[in-house]
């Protein structure tokens, strides 16, 4: 018994709860257990919203405009059409793998939120290692687009599958560096320590490294134009071809999940988090996580899909290569001004990715990414 | 242990997003690379040919129109063009620029679906597809305007067209031609330059020349392999050599060619019709002909430069009052016949917009 | 203007290289025997100053007593056209010989012939039902097809 508490206090220690908490560690855990569930559910709903009246503006169309105010209630009317809806497994699937696909994809896209500060410590466990759990858990739904693709048995679901881990594979890597950079100016893996960290945003001492993890971060959640595991004009609908009623609400939820999972580590990472003048921090996060949104929304509508071929060429010959020189100019800087960057360095550093993605988009021309010059 | 691989066989369609109606692609894959493929038909044969035989000459117009359905007024065009070579009929001045206005019209109309189904394959998401549906749009009111249709016109009759055009048809359709190109530079400005665009297709499924030739490829996919051939231009039909206007070419042949010539052609389909306008004469838009045509025994061919290609039909007569046979040469159907040669050694990704560059109708191939 | 050469001047032609191969010709078109369509088909595609590189279309006509398959011939190059016909005579099992290797555009049309007409075409490399399905019976533009 003895035994127990200590570990339990020292777990709360770790994840530092403040100690006013009412209710103690299992109150803040149930707490913010519920947040976080009500959170990505209503996000899901608002995003897929943005999304479709976003879309279509882009699009000159209307968008879902029948359901309730301003067709605010769609999401809610296909999330009950979807759920009411027929499951139906294929006979060759393999049952059990199939029936655990969207759970097991599911599951690590709510999870990465536990880490993430919606408002100063408001967080479900501050892990002082927390963009490393980040990073482990978000390749953890692989596993489950993978076994749904595999479990379908459909021709479909295994390309797209297979492309997903391949892509995934590969952007994890400049995903993971652009992190580091992050990370070498704030000090710190806990995310509340790199919000806190962010006087300046790192946006602006980091505008490649954001780059380079918005690019990464589509690719890794597939979203356009790297979207080819769901490539809908070539694979009909990648992994979950076979999926229908809850099981395919699933992995939408998962995909909306995912995307806006990145978005709250983009905005945590470079947008400096919850900080912001005038309104309350947690309204800060929510707008900045849906501005990111907006802009992956701006990608899908606008550029065209690109081939696997080009998809590993320029996470190999592209993200890598500047993730790497990124990652040295941001240690280099930091070992010149260990205490703290100052705003000169925002202008250096936009000049240094000016310049770098420039003289590199020459340079991977010549490397050859899949154009084919006639 | 060597790896013990085996070719992964994959039907695209006959249901698919981008097989563009009920097509079917048995692909073999190695991987993400295309080995072989072969197209099947048929999904929508509803033997026209065979109905034509037992219809009167009228009878089969509205049958033409559910042809190539996304260019009903090219279809209808050719097969009166047949009919009246058959029987000699001669169309009156007002009725041959109405209906190269409508065919030009038409080609616009059938090119905007072509260039956005061909930019939602490469996967830009359904932007350039619905912003060109917002120009056909208007082109379809105008024909709602002259045929009450918005799909299947049923316009063109033997010896000129089925009414006159309406007051308010001239006007709106300066209207459009006015804001057209504007359009058509806007398209342009979205995706032509655009790198992942560019990648996608430059290089991409090259039909050479000889090829494009010996396929018997015609339309559009010919004239982007580089040759120089527009039946408005090498032979032209009804009224076509009184206009002035380019036959745009493509230099290699791959899909971005096949792109870049459809949008040219819609500025010069947009040239032609501001010619026609300006010279449309008044008068009579029919000429005299009986109900039941009854051609002189014999046979002719009549053929357009449809959006797809050269859309012919072959008619013979017994001097009966429905043709003795009637044959429909389908541009759809022969442009596909080089696929094969043209996406082998590529990736699924490339069959995909390779096959939405030669721009089918399946109603055409099946017919 | 695409030019529709004289069927009897080239059948002049066709007839010094190949006596006895035309049944028939007038202005309009030339009617070869089936046995010989291969190579007076050949000869019009390779003859420099014929060159008819294009093949525009195949058709088939049944007429009771025997089917007329038709070919449009073009020359990109020159800008003339020429209509040639053969006939099969054998209702049961009509068989003609292929132009695929010539014209790789004859494939699907011959094909379709085959499936609609019931035309055999020798030497095509995938002589099999193009609309219809397999184990379709009779062939449906035949003029005794119900």
């Amino acid at each position: 018994m003895m035994a127990l508490e200590t570990n339990i206090n020292n777990l709360v220690r770790l994840q530092a709860v403040p100690p006013d908490w009412p209710g103690g560690f299992w109150g803040h855990w149930v707490f913010f257990t519920v947040v976080i569930i009500g959170f990505v559910l209503t996000m899901v709903m608002g995003v897929i919203y943005i999304e479709r009246r976003g879309m279509g503006r882009m699009q000159s169309r209307l968008g879902p405009n029948r359901t309730g105010p301003f067709g605010l209630l769609q999401p809610v009317a296909d999330a009950i059409k979807v759920l009411l809806k027929e499951n139906i497994v294929p006979t060759a699937a393999d049952k059990l793998v199939h029936w655990l696909a969207p759970v097991v994809a599911f599951a690590p896209a709510l999870m990465i939120f536990a880490v993430i500060p919606f408002q100063n410590g408001a967080m479900l466990a501050d892990l002082n290692i927390g963009i490393l759990y980040v990073v482990a858990i978000s390749s953890v739904s692989t596993v489950g687009v993978f076994m749904a693709g595999w479990g379908s048995s459909n021709k479909y679901s295994l390309l797209g599958a297979m492309r997903n881990v391949a892509a995934v594979v590969s952007y994890e890597i400049p995903l993971v560096l652009a992190i580091v950079g992050v990370v070498l100016i704030a000090g710190s893996l806990s995310l509340n320590q790199i919000v806190l960290a962010q006087d300046i945003p790192f946006i602006l001492l980091q505008p490649l490294g954001f780059f380079l993890f918005f690019a990464a971060g589509c690719a890794e959640i597939n979203r356009s134009p790297f979207d080819l595991m769901e490539a809908d004009s070539e694979i009909v609908a990648g992994f979950h071809t076979e999926y229908s009623g809850m099981k395919f609400a699933m992995f939408y939820l998962v995909e909306y999940a995912e995307a806006i999972a990145i978005s709250a580590i983009i905005t945590t990472l470079f947008l400096s988090g919850w900080r912001g003048p005038l309104l309350p921090p947690w309204l800060w996060f929510i707008i900045k996580v849906l501005l990111v949104f907006f802009a992956m929304v701006w990608t899908r509508t606008t550029l065209p899909r690109i081939r696997i071929d080009q998809l590993m060429a320029f996470s190999w010959k592209f993200l890598l290569p500047l993730a790497v020189i990124n990652l040295l100019v941001t240690a280099l800087e930091v070992l010149a001004s260990p205490a703290g960057l100052p705003w000169v360095v925002v202008i250096i550093n936009l000049a240094i990715m000016a310049i770098l993605i420039l003289l590199w988009s020459k340079f991977f021309f010549k490397l050859g990414w899949g154009r084919i010059e006639v | 242990m060597a790896l013990k691989t085996e070719p992964f066989v994959l039907n695209l369609g006959p249901v698919h997003p981008s097989t563009h109606g009920v097509f079917r692609m048995r692909a073999t894959l190695d991987g993400e690379v295309v080995v072989d493929i072969e197209p099947i038909f048929g999904y929508l044969h509803r033997g026209v040919e065979k109905l034509a035989e037992q219809r009167t000459y009228t009878g089969i117009i509205p049958l033409t129109d559910r042809l190539d359905y996304i260019s009903a007024m090219n279809n209808n065009f050719a097969y009166c063009l047949a009919v009246e070579k058959l029987a000699g009929i001669k169309v009156p001045e007002r009725a041959e620029y109405i209906r190269v206005i409508m065919a030009e019209l038409q080609r616009i109309a059938a090119f905007l679906i072509a260039v956005g189904a061909f930019l939602n394959d490469c996967g830009a998401y359904f932007t350039p597809f619905l912003y060109m549906f917002r120009e056909r749009e208007k082109i379809v009111d105008l024909f709602e305007m002259v045929s009450g249709q918005r799909l299947t016109y049923n316009y063109m009759r033997v010896g000129g067209v089925s009414q006159d055009l309406p007051e308010e048809f001239l006007p709106a359709l300066r209207k459009f031609v006015d804001e057209m190109p504007r359009f058509i530079d806007e398209y342009d400005r979205l995706l032509m330059q655009n790198e992942i665009l560019l990648a996608r297709a430059k290089g991409v499924g090259i039909l050479t020349k000889e090829q494009a030739i010996n396929a018997s490829a015609s339309g559009p996919v010919l004239r982007a392999s580089g040759v120089k051939w527009d039946i408005r231009k090498a032979d032209p039909y009804s009224i076509y050599d009184r206009f002035e206007f380019d036959i745009p070419t493509g230099t290699v042949g791959d899909c971005y060619d096949r792109y870049r010539v459809r949008v040219e052609e819609m500025r010069q389909s947009l040239r032609i019709i501001k010619q026609a306008m300006a010279q449309i004469p008044s008068g009579p838009v029919r000429a005299e002909v009986p109900h039941l045509i009854r051609p002189p025994v014999g046979e002719a061919y009549a053929r357009i430069e449809s959006p797809k290609g050269e859309l012919g039909f072959y008619l013979v007569s017994d001097n009966s009052i429905a043709p003795y046979r009637c044959h429909i040469r389908p541009p759809s159907l022969i442009n596909l016949t080089a696929l094969r040669e043209m996406v082998r050694g590529w990736k699924v990704a490339d069959l995909i917009i390779i096959f939405g560059s030669i721009d089918i109708t399946v109603g055409e191939i099946d017919r | 203007m695409t030019v529709a050469l004289s069927g009897k001047e080239i059948a002049n032609q066709i007839v010094e290289k190949f006596p006895d191969s035309i049944v028939a010709s007038s202005e309009k078109e030339i009617v070869v025997k089936s046995g010989s369509l291969l190579d007076v088909a050949a000869f019009l595609k390779d003859t420099p100053g014929l060159d008819f590189n294009y093949l525009n279309y195949i058709t088939a006509v049944d007429y009771y007593d025997h089917f007329e398959v038709v070919y449009m011939l073009s020359s990109l190059e020159h800008n003339h056209s020429l209509v040639l016909k053969t006939r099969c005579y054998d209702r049961e099992n009509p068989v003609l010989p292929s132009l695929v290797r010539l014209w790789q555009g004859a494939d699907f049309q011959e094909r379709e012939i085959y499936d609609l007409m019931g035309i055999r075409f020798e030497g095509h490399p995938n002589m099999k039902r193009i609309f219809l399905w397999e184990g379709f019976q009779g062939h449906p533009l035949r003029k005794d097809f119900m």
